[in-house]
């Protein structure tokens, strides 16, 4: 529970709203987290935010942060050499290892990219899968990782996005990522599929995945819930019966839909 | 060569329909090609064909005032293009212009019309197939007016 003290070795501003930070440990570190697994970051004197994992690089984890309030203001404002606290890793992760052949598919909407960021360079990584990446955001500046994203077509993945607002120039895909979801090919009874973004985008993509024929079960959502002790003690993540801190970020749709159908839980 | 049947019958937008109401449909249709940039469809124009595209992809689109043509909503293959030949006063809503090479498969919706005057079965039939269309677009439409993507949302 105590966090670690960490240090930024290399900062990258992604977007006017985002910071990818690179962060190392100045004495012990913390156990590599897993893909879709999250850190509690902690900016000395202002407080902690629960943060995926963007990334892992020998000793030095990637943090991909959005300003939002106090606590991702300061973190997106640290530099290279300035300190953080850092605890985790903590929830479930995507699955990702031994699944055999057939296809994964990848919806990530706005900042939603960052926790599939680790699972689609593993899922290229074992080449035991054809991967599909549909990614949708507000606007084409709002689409992240665009290295990473030319970087994974080129290793095979057919990566697909789409923008809410085509803004001047713009001459690719406007419209829901949903619309990315139905016209995609892949084959949706040997499909594992992963989902990722605002709760209202998750829960269409789910329902279009279904309708393409994929199962529930194969179906997993990263849910996001304001935390606190991110160990299951406090109960601020609490959904239905399950912990968000524990028992996710990651649940099937199959165990998540009827908890996001439960209007303001 | 495909007849403009065999075109037809890869189209989603006619999935199970049935042969006698296919076929009348295929007597007001016809293969066409655009090329890139060219208008398909024009703002407050005639709504007098609507398309279903075979390859490539066509933007609907509006004319900003000092931004110029505004994508809406990008269209590709399988997707239907033109709902207003369907509802009084008949008349483009927005214009429509091909993304690159494009071939679709335009009908003409005065025949159509006609055909469906004359056909309520006919009728019926792209009435609903339409209002899938049209609530598939609303649906996108109001989600996207969410802004899910900006802050505070959530
Ligand atoms: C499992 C998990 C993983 C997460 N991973 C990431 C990540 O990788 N990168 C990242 O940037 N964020 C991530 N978040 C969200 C992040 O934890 C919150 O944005 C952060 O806790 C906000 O703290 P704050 O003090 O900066 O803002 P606060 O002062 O708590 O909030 C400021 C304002 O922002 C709004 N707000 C808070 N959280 C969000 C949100 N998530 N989306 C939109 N508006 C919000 C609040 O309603 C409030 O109006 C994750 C959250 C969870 C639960
Ligand atoms: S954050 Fe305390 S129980 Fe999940």
């Amino acid at each position: 529970m105590t966090p670690l003290v960490h240090r930024v070795v290399d900062r990258h501003v992604e977007s006017d709203e985002v910071v990818t930070l690179a962060i190392a440990a100045r004495d012990a570190g913390i156990d590599p987290p897993e893909p879709g697994q999250f850190n509690m970051l902690w900016s000395f004197g202002v407080g902690e935010a629960p943060i995926s994992l963007a990334g892992i690089e020998g000793d030095v984890l990637l943090h991909s942060i959005r300003r939002v309030g106090a606590v991702t203001n300061t973190l997106c404002d640290l530099q290279v050499g300035d300190e953080l606290g850092l605890r985790g890793p903590y929830g479930t992760g995507w699955s990702c290892n031994d699944l055999g052949s057939g296809d994964a598919v990848v919806v990530a909407g706005g900042l939603g990219l960052v926790p599939v960021r680790p699972l689609i360079d593993s899922l290229v990584d074992s080449g035991e899968r054809r991967v599909v990446l549909l990614v949708g955001a507000r606007t084409p500046e709002g689409l992240l990782y665009a290295d990473d994203m030319d970087r994974w077509a080129d290793s095979g993945v057919d990566v697909q996005t789409t923008v809410d607002v085509g803004t001047e120039g713009w001459r690719g895909n406007v419209g829901l990522v949903t619309m990315l979801v139905e016209r995609a090919e892949f084959d949706a009874s040997d499909t594992i599929a992963y989902v990722c973004g605002p709760e209202v985008m998750m829960r269409f993509a789910a329902v279009a995945l279904v309708d393409r024929g994929v199962a529930a079960p194969s179906i997993e959502l990263s849910l996001e819930r304001n935390m606190h002790c991110a160990v299951g003690h406090c109960g601020h993540c609490q959904i239905g019966p399950h912990f968000v801190c524990k028992d996710g970020p990651v649940i099937s749709w199959d165990r998540s839909e009827p908890l996001l159908r439960v209007r303001s839980l | 060569m495909q007849s403009i049947s065999d075109l037809m019958a890869e189209a989603p937008l006619l999935d199970g329909m049935d042969q006698t109401s296919f076929d009348l449909l295929a007597g007001c249709a016809q293969n066409v090609h655009y090329g890139e940039d060219q208008l398909v469809l024009t703002e407050g124009g005639p709504a007098d064909h609507f398309y279903l595209i075979r390859k490539g992809n066509v933007f609907v689109e509006v004319d900003l005032p000092g931004r110029g043509g505004v994508v809406l909503e990008a269209l590709g293959p399988g997707d239907v293009l033109g709902v207003s030949w369907l509802i009084p006063p008949y008349k483009n809503t927005f214009d429509a212009r091909a993304g690159g090479e494009v071939s679709a498969i335009r009908f003409d919706a005065v025949c159509i019309r006609t055909k469906c005057d004359a056909d309520p079965a006919l009728g019926y039939s792209m009435y609903q197939r339409f209002s899938g269309v049209i609530r598939q677009r609303l649906q996108s439409a109001r989600i996207r007016l969410l802004d899910l993507y900006s802050l505070n949302v959530d």
